[in-house]
């Protein structure tokens, strides 16, 4: 595995390296080489099979952490690829020319974070969220207990406990 | 070359990223605009050449307001209707949650929903009960509402698990709502994250208690204060693109 990182790390600019465990590490790159190591891996290296894609919101530094994993059925070896995008314009590249299946996701992201893929097919199609007409709800601006509120109609009378709190108080009441 | 622009010619418009009846459409006011491609207003040629105007809302659905199912006049009569109603309870097969997955179990001969009448059914059109079986998300409960609407009266629908009655553990999402009630008339609710099996038997055993003795009016409320569930329902589903009512 790390002999595999090393020869990686001479050929694609690696910015970071996380061994997570013995058969998964984590990548990092920039935006512009994602393409090109995606299908590095894909067509020489024998990562066939596109695990997932996914998306984090760092809203204190201002960016969106794309990840793409991939897994080699032969080396027995999950790879994942991440790459950071400014938050104010999210948009990034598509890769489902590589696989197809990454359209979907990219379809999902498009509607949970906001993040634009142009080119990727149906992208703009709603997914889940039919007719969503505010901020998209992965995004960590978004308040979702807020609008929940807002929208549907709340059945009054829910209350919490901090159980440490109602225990002390149930048990000593007199301290 | 020939050949390519032969094909050119019979290939539809929608190959090239426009619809096929592109010309054709009009213009679309803001309520139209969530309808779908075959919903939308546009022009036909009928079979004698002359070209006419078709609007799919107008001229495909029903809009006639659903009616009251009043009881049978003659008492005994309407008790042996109950009796009978509540002896064949044909559930939808509709699952909506995690809920969904408590349904199958009763299929299986150790619970056996079938000695009490309860069977599952494949279309609106031949069920009379709705298992609500947990979380809704709003768009799911766009589809609940069509199917609720196309099955006939009277209709019973039963609600499954805690994210029905208070929006259980996702009563803070987005994405699911909160109370049930609020957008479809609830006949017996089982609390429960998750009621098991046999929670659902006694659920069903209170909803034919509640037929039999006459109680189970539910739909006939959804008729009664039909504006109000329409505008709950239309205040969430906000790309509104069905009839109001379809049969």
């Amino acid at each position: 595995m790390k002999n595999f990182i090393k020869d990686l790390g001479y050929k694609f600019n690696i910015s970071e390296i996380e061994y997570q465990r013995k058969n998964l590490t984590f990548l990092t790159i920039d935006k512009e080489n994602v393409v090109q190591l995606l299908a590095y891996l894909r067509d020489y290296e024998g990562f066939k099979h596109f695990v997932l894609m996914t998306a984090v919101d760092w809203i204190e530094d201002g960016i969106f952490q794309l990840t793409y994993i991939l897994n080699s059925p032969e080396k027995k070896i999950d790879l994942g690829i991440r790459t950071k995008i400014l938050r104010e314009k999210a948009e990034m590249t598509t890769v489902h020319h590589l696989w197809n299946q990454v359209a979907t996701y990219q379809r999902e992201l498009k509607e949970m974070f906001g993040i634009d893929f142009p080119g990727s097919p149906r992208v703009d199609e709603s997914f889940i969220l039919e007719g969503w007409d505010n901020i998209p709800p992965m995004r960590r601006d978004f308040d979702t207990k807020k609008y929940a509120e807002e929208t549907f109609f709340p059945r009054p009378g829910r209350s919490t406990n901090d159980p440490s709190e109602y225990m002390k108080q149930k048990l000593y009441p007199n301290e | 070359m020939n050949r390519l622009t032969a094909t050119e010619d019979k290939l539809p418009a929608s190959v090239f990223g426009l619809p096929t009846n592109f010309l054709k459409m009009k213009e679309t006011d803001d309520n139209d605009k969530f309808l779908h491609e075959e919903n939308k207003k546009r022009e036909a040629t009928a079979p004698d050449g002359s070209i006419i105007e078709i609007d799919p809302m107008q001229d495909y659905f029903c809009d006639a307001r659903p009616q009251v199912s009043e009881p049978y006049k003659i008492k005994i009569v309407e008790k042996f209707l109950n009796w009978a109603r509540s002896e064949s309870i044909w559930v939808l097969g509709f699952g909506t949650g995690c809920g969904s997955i408590e349904i199958p179990p009763l299929v299986t001969p150790r619970f056996d929903m079938f000695r009490y009448g309860v069977q599952m059914r494949p279309t609106p059109r031949q069920s009379n009960a709705f298992i609500i079986s947990g979380y809704l998300s709003v768009k799911t409960l766009k589809r609940v509402i069509r199917s609720y609407e196309q099955m006939q009266s009277p209709k019973y629908v039963i609600a499954l698990g805690s994210c029905t009655i208070n929006g259980g553990m996702y009563w803070d999402s987005y994405n699911t709502i909160n109370r049930l009630d609020q957008y479809m008339p609830v006949d017996v609710y089982i609390a429960g994250c998750m009621p098991r099996p046999e929670a659902l038997l006694a659920g069903f055993g209170k909803l034919k208690e509640l037929i039999k003795t006459g109680r189970a009016e539910k739909a006939n409320e959804y008729v009664e204060n039909f504006d109000w569930y329409k505008a709950n329902q239309k205040k969430i589903i906000k790309d509104w693109n069905m009839p109001d009512y379809n049969w």
